[in-house]
């Protein structure tokens, strides 16, 4: 494809002589929503550390915009599976921390953040510290400092494994909105099978470690959805043959 | 406290029934009213004290945070001078410091240098090991952000160190009364240490311990002061508890 925005071909990636990453090739176009499922432990956060040049791949190539990763000019927003907020920074200053490393003034940068914070649910919680939230509150603000970073793409590491059920869904309803809205970029790591169909366009199925894409998804369920979309014989059939995929990989 | 007040008392019983000499073991009672009557001598000589102590102290603060931020941003100099630090640590300080007053003299000095050299060491090690309890997230974060390693430092590492500092800090404020009181004893003009020394040969036990009352409550107020700046210092750990 020639919108590809980012392309990884043939990554491997091995740690102390244990191989993590087998050979992975994919590709995320732009605008558009994909996500990585895999067993835990097979390498997934890999795959982002790699983007964000925490890591370097042992073989392969990751192309952004047609050119190497190193060369091109690109930029990520990252969001952490923890939601990593500044215990010490209020919660605007956290919102808002991608643009003063950036360079722009702590003023300006909280000019920039303080208009979303009702979309995010956050109002009337600008000058609190991140103790003072919620789990769920704390994953909002931590997206909110992801998105407002208006970077080239979004790189999820997943960002709500750590919330109860209930929250989960509501910020999954919640974020699935908001990208209907934006049409940012994304690639998302998860386990939750549930949370990627809900999500992606896209799912790519690893497999457990060496980790090798297993299988790749189209979701077909129009935009915008909602939880009860999830309940569609599409999503169902996809739901349960991405979990047969990630069960059984050797019968696929 | 209960405990206090049963020990002062059988304290005071002791020394008025046993019938031993004040000049020995003074009450409490007599230590308490010698003390009001000698305060304005008590006083005069608190001052240089708490001179020397928070001179030291802020030379110790400056110098360990240079050396902290140096040692953080170059390995290399912190595997060449810790040792040098650590060995710091082993001098004796009743052979260091009447040498020091010896080389400096009988002024401020040689007890700023002696206060800063009993609390420095504290307070480095709670600065380096603040450093490396940055959570990996956080720092990871601001990777992926472009952030220079300063601006990492600045933004991450530094605020993460805050509460280790602030308990390097109640520990070495607790050494810095003593040190300095200990730098007078070996050598001053004014100061508890040389009031100490002097009652003492006057055969005067309740004014030493009249002292040492005044140094005891003299690191209990600066105590009190380094909670109070860690309270200003770090409005949003007191926010979380209230929450919680």
């Amino acid at each position: 494809m020639s919108d590809d925005i980012l392309e990884l071909r043939n990554i491997s990636k091995s740690f102390d002589g244990m191989k993590v990453l087998g050979d992975i090739s994919l590709s995320v176009a732009k605008g558009e929503f994909v996500s990585i499922v895999g067993p835990s432990g097979s390498g997934k956060s890999t795959v982002l550390r790699l983007l964000t040049q925490a890591l370097r791949p042992d073989s392969g190539t990751l192309l952004f915009d047609g050119a190497p990763l190193d060369e091109a000019p690109h930029s990520f927003a990252f969001m952490p599976q923890r939601d990593a907020l500044m215990p010490w920074r209020r919660v605007i200053d956290n919102a808002a921390l991608g643009l003063e490393v950036q360079g722009i003034s702590r003023k300006a940068a909280r000019a920039a953040v303080a208009p979303l914070f009702e979309r995010f649910g956050l109002a009337g919680f600008e000058n609190h510290y991140p103790s003072e939230l919620s789990g769920g509150m704390r994953q909002r603000a931590a997206l909110l400092r992801t998105v407002i970073q208006t970077q080239d793409m979004l790189l999820l590491d997943e960002p709500f494994g750590a919330l109860d059920a209930l929250t989960r869904t509501q910020i999954q309803e919640w974020l699935q909105g908001m990208w209907t809205e934006h049409r940012w970029t994304a690639l998302l790591i998860t386990h939750d099978v549930r949370e990627a169909v809900f999500l992606s366009d896209r799912i790519y199925v690893l497999s457990a470690r060496p980790a090798r894409i297993i299988r790749e998804f189209h979701v077909p369920l129009p935009r915008p959805r909602s939880i009860a979309d999830l309940g569609s014989p599409a999503a169902q059939a996809i739901e349960t043959e991405i979990l047969q995929t990630l069960l059984h990989p050797q019968e696929t | 406290m209960l405990a206090a007040c049963a020990f002062l008392a059988a304290w005071e019983l002791y020394a008025d029934l046993s019938g031993i000499k004040p000049s020995i073991l003074p009450a409490p009672s007599r230590i308490a009213i010698q003390g009001w009557l000698n305060r304005e001598m008590l006083i005069a000589n608190t001052w240089p004290t708490l001179g020397a102590t928070l001179g030291g102290f802020a030379l110790s603060l400056a110098f360990a945070f240079a050396a902290s931020i140096l040692m953080d941003f170059a390995p290399f100099m912190r595997r060449a001078l810790l040792p040098i630090f650590i060995a710091s640590q082993t001098l004796p300080l009743v052979a260091i410091a009447p040498l020091v007053v010896l080389w400096f003299g009988f002024g401020l000095l040689p007890k700023i240098l002696l206060v800063a050299l009993v609390t420095f060491f504290p307070l480095l090690v709670a600065l380096l090991q603040g450093y490396e309890s940055t959570d990996r997230d956080i720092a990871e974060l601001l990777t992926s952000m472009k952030a220079s390693r300063w601006r990492i430092f600045r933004l991450a590492r530094l605020p993460s160190s805050l509460p280790y500092f602030f308990a390097g800090l109640r520990i070495s404020i607790t050494y810095a009364v003593v040190g300095a009181i200990f730098a007078e004893y070996a050598g001053a003009a004014r100061g508890l240490g040389i009031y100490i020394l002097n009652a003492k040969n006057n055969f005067r036990p309740d004014l030493v311990l009249a002292a040492v009352v005044v140094s005891a409550v003299l690191t209990l107020c600066l105590f009190g002061l380094t909670l109070l700046i860690e309270r200003l210092a770090m409005p949003w750990q007191s926010s979380g508890e209230r929450r919680r």
